[in-house]
């Protein structure tokens, strides 16, 4: 599959936007027209044709100004790429999956040659061509996981497994839904998930922390997460709160549809072969209100979840400030019609 | 023991309690910590013969740690006194040291992130909260660690911004973190309360 990547921005002037086939692969997360937070983990398969679940990672149209926009934040802060030093072999395990599956599923795009532990990856799109010893860090340019995540989109954590629990002692996290490697770095599943509400008491951690221990090897699962973003910026990281914050009181009635986003995390983990770690990845997918409502479907459900979404979640995922401005726009576009059940499209 | 409270990142601190096993026992209080180790230690003499004490205290407390009869007791001027004594200690001490950490919350943080930095497991320090219920905060935009930290929001020693004081800690860094009170509404600062718990 050939993909033709815009160029567009994450910051500033905001070009980002969806062309109409990314709007209908977009990973509209909700089945029913609630939400409540659940254990919702599910193999993960390979889906539906040109979906964003066809391939294990998903590269699309905005993979290049991601990686721009990856760039600079490292440039500003390289403490958003962290890594432990008993997490190198976890590393190399990532750089290998991720360059297996992009060089299989886009090689019209990225191309990985294999003798032994001399490797041979190129990437077109960011003109890369870099021979290098598989297992020896001097023959890279950046530590492995910092390579091969400066060029591949979505946010990444490495979790070792010990005492009975998993440990985020790696990332590279630089398109966070308002969270920081920083802090969480060396935290446990339970510590890291503390700031969640409502989700403790329904036993939601315990249960998947249990489930994710027992993750085999050649199985990874996935799950969805969401929130939602003013104007298309990646990098809502607490770091830069402080810069980002005042853009949730920029919001009126007639900017809702431009300005207003749902964010949905395709999130996915694997157990890794040699140092039997685990990745999280979380790819981050954005839609406009405007773009939202070009499926009827979508725009009648994200109503009536937006509406009764518990006032604890509003709260947590920040969107008490214009919550309301955002319902009442998109009443305009919820007829009352029966939503079928189901994530897709009508 | 430190345990975590199930679903808190929030560290409990368990109380001072001797570790029978262990071949030597370094201890470390500021203020009103002296008297949790005065509480542990006090009947222990057979341990105490292999006890190296530091404190950072007032003058009453100080006295009768030092005649409780550790191999080694030390009194410092102060905390930063302290935290470069105890530097010396880990640069020379041998496995199988126990350590032990009572004051405040705040201290208790500092000791266990430099412990760490020696290769000292954070789970393994045995700790007993004593006196105020300050925090040691981290400026989630410039890092800056301020100790002592009574009220939320404050103002961060670093930046200078006006910090909500979120209940989420991090062992490695032994802090809360303080996020920005009025990121979105610049000037829009709260009342400060105490932090009480
Ligand atoms: C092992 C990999 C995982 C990592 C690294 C991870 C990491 C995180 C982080 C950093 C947060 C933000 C917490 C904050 O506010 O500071 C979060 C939120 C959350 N996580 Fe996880 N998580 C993982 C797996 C899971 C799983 C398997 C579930 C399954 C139910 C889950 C459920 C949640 C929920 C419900 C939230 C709140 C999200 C929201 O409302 O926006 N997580 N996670």
């Amino acid at each position: 599959m050939t993909l033709h990547f815009k160029k567009e921005t994450f910051r500033d002037d905001y070009t980002f936007s969806n062309s109409p086939e990314a709007i209908r692969r977009f990973p509209f997360p909700f089945e029913k027209d609630e939400y409540m937070y659940s254990v919702n983990i599910e193999q993960h398969m390979p889906g539906p044709q040109k979906s964003a679940f066809e391939f294990p990672i998903d590269i699309d149209e905005h993979y290049v100004a991601e990686m721009e926009d990856r760039a600079k934040v490292l440039a500003q802060d390289p403490g958003r790429c962290q890594s432990l030093p008993h997490m190198i072999t976890a590393e190399w395990d990532l750089l290998e999956l991720l360059m297996e599956s992009m060089s299989k599923h886009y090689p019209e795009h990225f191309q990985l040659t294999r003798d032994g532990d001399d490797w041979r990856w190129v990437n077109k799109p960011l003109g890369v061509d870099q021979r290098f010893v598989f297992g020896d860090v001097s023959t890279l340019p950046y530590p492995p996981m910092e390579y091969i995540t400066r060029q591949c989109q979505g946010d990444f954590a490495l979790l070792d497994q010990r005492l009975d629990n998993l440990w985020m002692d790696a990332g590279v996290i630089t398109a966070q839904a308002d969270w920081s490697l920083d802090f969480d770095i060396g935290m446990n599943f339970m510590e890291w998930h503390a700031p969640v509400p409502l989700a403790k008491d329904m036993g939601i951690f315990e249960r998947a922390l249990k489930f994710l221990m027992n993750l085999q090897q050649g199985r990874p699962v996935r799950r969805l997460n969401w929130t939602m973003t003013i104007n298309p910026r990646l990098d809502t990281s607490p770091e830069n709160y402080d810069k980002w914050g005042v853009e949730r009181t920029t919001v009126t009635p007639e900017n809702v549809g431009n300005k207003v986003h749902l964010r949905v995390e395709l999130q996915a983990m694997w157990r890794l072969p040699r140092s039997n770690a685990i990745v999280f990845s979380i790819r981050a997918y954005m839609i406009k209100m405007e773009e939202l409502v070009t499926v009827p479907k979508w725009g009648r459900r994200f109503h009536r979840v937006l509406r009764d979404v518990k006032p604890e979640l509003a709260e947590y995922k920040g969107l008490t400030r214009y919550r309301q401005m955002t319902v009442d726009w998109l009443s305009k576009h919820d007829d009352g019609a029966p939503t079928s059940p189901g994530f897709a499209p009508d | 023991m430190i345990t975590t409270s199930t679903f808190d990142s929030r560290p409990a601190y368990g109380g001072l309690s001797l570790d029978e096993r262990a071949k030597s026992h370094l201890v470390v209080a500021e203020g009103d910590g002296a008297s949790a180790v005065l509480d542990a230690f006090e009947d222990a003499p057979p341990s105490l013969a292999r006890t190296t004490l530091l404190y950072a205290g007032p003058d009453g407390m100080a006295v009768r740690l030092a005649i409780l009869g550790a191999a080694e007791f030390r009194r410092t001027s102060g905390r930063l006194d302290l935290m470069n004594r105890l530097d010396e200690v880990f640069a020379t001490s041998k496995m199988g040291a126990r350590l032990y950490v009572a004051g405040t919350e705040s201290f208790i943080g500092e000791v266990i992130a430099k412990a760490a930095t020696y290769g000292v497991v954070p789970q393994s320090v045995i700790a007993e909260q004593r006196g105020s219920l300050a925090r040691r905060v981290q400026c989630v935009h410039c890092k800056h660690v301020d100790e002592e930290v009574t009220a939320t929001p404050y103002a961060c020693g670093g930046c200078g911004q006006s910090l909500f004081v979120r209940d989420h800690f991090s062992r490695r860094h032994a802090a809360f973190q303080g996020v920005r009170v009025d990121a979105e509404v610049p000037g829009e600062i709260p009342a400060a309360e105490e932090l009480v718990q």
